[in-house]
């Protein structure tokens, strides 16, 4: 069981220093645009802590995934932006 | 309002030690000379400071501990000038290299900030570690910080270790329900907070580390972001509490939001405060409290005179091919700071003339614009938007980029504020749009009666006049205190203060 980092990652440094696996690799363009989990060392903080340390930092939602590619951190669930709001107000700015 | 939640101290230092005495119009006026030398070279703690020296934030401390509903953590944009927003993030050893260059090529270069983009003391190695180099490498650069306070306590004895002399803590409000409008969630304790709870937790490490700096002399600087309808009236509270603690300066900002920021306040239409608005709260505030009013809420990397951004200047590639002699830079950099320093006292002087300088011990209270009070006043209050360069009234108004807003009444003028505009004059081919900027500029400027600048062309002349705004190119390179009083006296002398308000209402 691993976590997954996509390419929503705004590159911000907070999940690397919590990990207690040491498996999070910092961004190195072109390579590796944003971080990183390295599946064979993540253990979900199992055994650590309660909860994934870099799901419990991270301010992107859905930038973290689950295995089945779930987001951890669901639109709406950080920022309190109701996911039809944001999409209204993406709407608008576009039609500008 | 009754706040149970954090009862403030009672001070312990009184009248003037505590240093957030005076005024904003004059904040200098009843500081102990020890204070004033810690602050004249600081442009975001001293008002006078800022028509000379520059500032520079270097954007080494991305991670952030707490989510605001008025940030966006996706900050990638280089044409915003916003706090939080950066476009590239460096490493400490990129940063040094960044400071070094920028306080070789620009001396007005006294101060560097860490602001962000994320909270610098939820990055604390790359916080430290860039301050740690720097005071080695450049003593004669101040340092200071930003943050949400979060890990504020447990960091302030590194802080004084550093050497750090001014810290700025974002304090948005100290009650727990209006907190949790502001907040949607703070990282504690290895788990994600929300709501209430985590506005609380905030609340109680902010205070706590504010006693802590207050305790260790570090002059401390509180940060508010004023939200309409959230925490407007809340913010006496904070300013009254604040002070009491020991805070040396409050600086109210306005909520900056938009929905293509992409922020919560943005996208769910919370609106920002007026001028007026802002400057309402503001003066209630000021009884209590030290106003800063010459904020221009920089981004976390900008660099130079406040309202201005060289960032383009030093890229890290511009960098990389620059060769600095930092001793050398020092020479050139102590002299500038003499010359200015001079010219700050002569300033000084010439203000508190006719005051007896023989009573150094008693603090000057300075008297505040009466409005509408049983005495009569002489005359009204004036605002007066002004093209300013150094504390002077120095640029054409078609070249100026912002209006420092200054209040005339009485009483002295004193800065109130200032406003955005676009250069809408460059003096080439790409003055098409200098209508539609004009329109704008004259809109920006609401409330003010009077608009001085060094020179003003015949055309926006008469759309100001017909809008109500006096242009005047009378007092180019004046000071802006005696231009602004010498214009004033000419309105009293033309009859044109009587105390009831004329047909532009004062913001």
């Amino acid at each position: 069981m691993a976590l997954e980092i996509i390419e929503s990652c705004v590159n911000c440094w907070a999940c690397l220093p919590l990990c207690p696996s040491r498996a999070i690799h910092e961004a190195r363009p072109p390579q590796f645009p944003h971080f990183l989990i390295d599946a064979d060392k993540c253990t979900e903080c199992v055994g650590d802590f309660a909860d994934p340390q870099c799901v419990a930092i991270c301010p992107i939602e859905g930038a973290i995934v689950d295995e089945l590619g779930v987001a951890m951190n669901p639109p709406g669930s950080l920022t309190g932006i109701p996911p039809e709001r944001w999409a209204a107000a993406q709407a608008e700015i576009a039609a500008r | 309002m009754d706040l149970p939640v954090i009862a403030p101290p009672a001070p312990q230092a009184s009248g003037c030690s505590a240093g957030s005495c005076g005024s904003t119009s004059d904040q200098m006026a009843g500081m102990a000379d020890a204070l004033r030398a810690r602050v004249q070279d600081h442009p975001c703690y001293s008002e006078d400071a800022h028509h000379y020296f520059a500032r520079m934030h270097v954007a080494v401390a991305p991670a952030c501990n707490i989510q605001c509903h008025y940030c966006n953590r996706k900050y990638d944009c280089a044409n915003e000038s916003r706090p939080g927003v950066v476009s590239e993030v460096l490493t400490p050893d990129q940063a040094v290299k960044k400071t070094l260059a920028v306080a070789a090529t620009i001396p007005q270069m006294t101060v560097l900030g860490i602001a962000g983009p994320g909270d610098p003391l939820a990055n604390p190695e790359r916080t430290f570690e860039t301050f740690r180099q720097l005071s080695a490498k450049a003593p004669d650069i101040k340092l200071c910080v930003s943050t949400n306070g979060l890990s504020l306590p447990e960091h302030v004895e590194e802080l004084a270790r550093h050497n750090i002399d001014h810290v700025t803590i974002t304090i948005n409000c100290v009650d727990p329900d209006v907190g949790a409008k502001i907040y949607p969630w703070i990282f504690w304790n290895n788990k994600r907070i929300h709501g209430r709870d985590a506005a609380a937790i905030l609340i109680g490490q902010q205070q706590k580390g504010l006693e802590m700096l207050v305790a260790r002399g570090i002059l401390v600087k509180v940060n508010s972001v004023l939200i309409p309808g959230v925490n407007d009236e809340h913010l006496k509270e904070v300013s009254r509490i604040v002070k009491a603690k020991g805070a040396f300066l409050h600086n109210v900002m306005p909520l900056i939001a938009e929905p293509e920021h992409g922020t919560f306040y943005g996208v769910m239409g919370q609106r920002s405060p007026s001028p007026a608005e802002l400057k309402a709260l503001q003066d209630a505030c000021e009884g209590d409290m030290n106003m800063m009013r010459h904020c221009r809420q920089c981004r976390a990397d900008a660099v130079g005179l406040l309202g201005e951004d060289r960032g383009d200047e030093f890229t890290m590639d511009k960098i990389e091919a620059m060769e600095i002699d930092y001793e050398a830079a020092m020479l050139v950099r102590a002299a500038f700071r003499e010359k200015v320093s001079a010219e700050l006292q002569a300033k000084r002087a010439r203000a508190h003339a006719p005051l007896s300088p023989a009573l150094p011990v008693a603090p000057q209270i300075i008297r505040f614009i009466p409005r509408a009070d049983e005495q009569k006043p002489l005359g009204r209050p004036v605002l007066m938007a002004v093209a300013a360069k150094n504390g002077m009234v120095a640029i054409h108004f078609g070249h100026a980029r912002e209006f420092l807003v200054y209040e005339a009444s009485a009483g002295g003028a004193r800065l109130v504020g200032h406003r955005k505009a676009d250069a809408y004059c460059s003096g080439d081919e790409t003055c098409g749009d200098g209508e539609f900027t004009l329109d704008r500029t004259i809109k920006v400027l609401a409330g003010c009666e009077v608009v001085l600048c060094s020179r003003i062309g015949y055309e926006p002349w008469g759309k100001l006049e017909a809008a109500g705004i006096q242009p005047n190119g009378e007092h180019a390179m004046q000071p802006i205190e005696e231009a602004a009083m010498a214009v004033w006296h000419e309105m009293l002398a033309a009859g044109k203060l009587d105390a009831k308000a004329s047909a532009a209402k004062c913001a």
